[in-house]
């Protein structure tokens, strides 16, 4: 059911200073992954990168025959201007996006859906509140609705359990648990360790690069983990241009 | 009494049903795109595209004199010009739209001002500074009810990009690449109603039935659908309350407009049922829930 993702030698960054530098690696399709690391590891990058948002400097990320936009991204929830006059209802709306593109209306059975991903996530009463009165959590709750409408068959959440209370992490870990349990592929830059190894069969350890890469089990150990906290968050604009086997690297 | 008052300004003179007419017709496309530049916070955008078109009316104006069709035509080339450039720089650069905007806008103002001088007279400027309401022939309304209607059907088309552009413009990104286009064109759509204002109420206020609506439906609504239908009905109301003002007082018609819209704004502001400072002071007890 889900698609294999390829990182093939893959630089993110902004400006040609990398925040993803050299990642070689695949995801299984319908596995569950956590993406951890320090602050600054690349994690929110690497996700821009796999949902199109930001170009390579070099290399290529395969989606195995998936277009980008078939991919659900939750990003972290500052991104999006909560003054805006828009209710709940028809926020969560936007997630059938794919389906009714710029025209197509929200009938019966559309309206029926999102009364459903409301009801998934807790937030039924709420139709009508505006955005702007909700809390984080609901905020984060409302997110995952989108999400859930989107019926993507690759899920990337970007920090999606931050500044929640354990309730709602408790809620929207089942969600995620859902998404997996129903072949779909799910990624999740996470930080709390004692969650991924609980929940997550798949980690990625990112420090720029990957530290660690498959088990979870075998991504966190003590070693794999001193190695990221000590990673370098190299910025130097006197840097010279990277060299990869004698040759310079670029965009493919 | 408050028939001759109210009413029969329209049913005696022709040139106020015109001006009636006109005012609606600026009333229903300018002030839904009003709404999205307040949202988009771009409300200081549309005054400075205001005088972005200057230039171009003033070629206009240079090569035919006081001709509607060239000067409309050369007020949407100059628009168009300025809106394309900065949104090109905005996009490829690091400067914010605001500040390329700015910059364009200033030359684009300092070029029309300077092409005027050559040619005009000081009343000519006046006319393209100010407009004249009361003057709309049937061209000039022919002209501002196809912009209005242009407008309108636009509008729908792009109104789903556009909402999601606004509230998470990230998510517009990963599911679509309407983002850039639905900017493009609601920028071409704000030339369009400007251009249309001018030839009413002048460069000066021509952002003043888009804004002032705007900001009153804000105090009003906290619903997009709400806020537009709102917006459009206060710029009617304006225009119309304006024209019977500037009537009966002899006060100048564009200004008495956007004064009665003024008006309701500070009404709005004290008395509006969203954050209007009376409802702040007096909240009425709280709800269990």
């Amino acid at each position: 059911m889900s698609a294999l993702l390829r990182f093939n030698d893959v630089t993110l960054g902004y400006d040609r200073h990398p925040a993803v530098h050299h990642l070689n690696g695949e995801i299984a399709p319908g596995s569950l992954t956590a993406v951890i690391g320090p602050n600054g590891a690349g994690k929110s990058t690497l996700f821009r990168g796999l949902v199109g948002l930001l170009k390579p400097l070099s290399g290529t990320i395969e989606l195995g025959g998936l277009n980008v936009r078939d991919i659900a991204f939750l990003p972290q929830s500052a991104d999006i201007d909560r003054s805006f006059p828009i209710s709940v209802f028809d926020f969560i709306g936007t997630g059938l996006w794919s389906r009714t593109g710029l025209f197509g209306g929200i009938g019966k059975p559309q309206q029926i859906k999102i009364q459903q991903a409301l009801m998934a996530v807790g937030l039924n009463g709420f139709e009508r509140r505006g955005i702007g009165t909700l809390s984080g959590g609901q905020m984060q709750r409302m997110l995952f609705a989108r999400v859930l409408l989107q019926d993507a068959r690759v899920i990337v959440l970007d920090e999606p359990f931050n500044a929640i209370d354990a309730k709602t992490s408790a809620d929207l870990l089942a969600l995620v648990k859902r998404w997996h349990a129903e072949g779909r592929t799910v990624l999740a830059a996470l930080h709390d360790m004692d969650l991924v190894r609980a929940h997550f069969p798949q980690a990625l350890l990112l420090a720029r690069g990957a530290v660690a890469w498959g088990d979870t089990a075998r991504v966190l150990t003590q070693d794999n983990l001193t190695t990221a906290r000590h990673m370098c968050e190299a910025f130097d604009d006197s840097a010279r241009a990277c060299v990869v086997d004698g040759v310079p690297a670029r965009a493919a | 009494m408050l028939y001759e008052i109210l009413i029969g300004p329209f049913t005696e003179f022709e040139f106020m049903r015109r001006a009636l007419a006109g005012v609606l017709a600026l009333a229903l496309g300018g002030a839904p795109i009003g709404v999205f530049l307040m949202l988009r916070r771009m409300s200081l955008v549309g005054d400075a595209m205001a005088h972005a078109i200057l230039p171009g009316a003033a070629i206009g104006f240079l090569i035919s004199g006081l001709n509607l069709f060239a000067m409309t035509f050369g007020g949407l080339i100059a628009g168009f010009t300025v809106a394309i450039l900065s949104g090109v720089v905005a996009r490829s650069t690091e400067l914010k739209e605001d500040a390329s905007l700015a910059t364009f806008y200033l030359v684009s103002l300092a070029l029309g001002v300077t092409i005027v001088s050559m040619r005009g007279t000081n009343i000519d400027l006046l006319h393209v500074l100010f407009g004249n309401i009361l003057a709309l022939d049937d061209q000039t309304l022919l002209v501002i009810a196809f912009n209005a209607t242009i407008t309108l059907i636009v509008m729908a088309l792009i109104y789903r990009p556009l909402v999601i552009e606004c509230v998470d413009p990230v998510f517009l990104r990963t599911v679509s690449r309407s983002g850039a286009p639905t900017h493009l064109i609601f920028m071409a759509l704000v030339v369009i109603n400007l251009v249309n204002g001018f030839h009413a109420l002048g460069t000066l206020l021509a952002v003043g039935l888009m804004i002032l609506p705007a900001g009153i439906a804000r105090f009003w609504s906290r619903d997009i659908s709400g806020m537009l239908a709102i917006a459009v009905a206060s710029a009617a109301v304006s225009g119309y309350a304006g024209l019977v003002l500037s009537f009966q007082t002899g006060v100048p018609s564009g200004p008495a407009i956007i004064l009665v819209a003024a008006g309701m704004y500070v009404l709005s502001v004290l008395f509006g049922n969203v954050s209007g400072l009376v409802r702040q002071l007096f909240p009425g007890r709280h709800l269990e829930a």
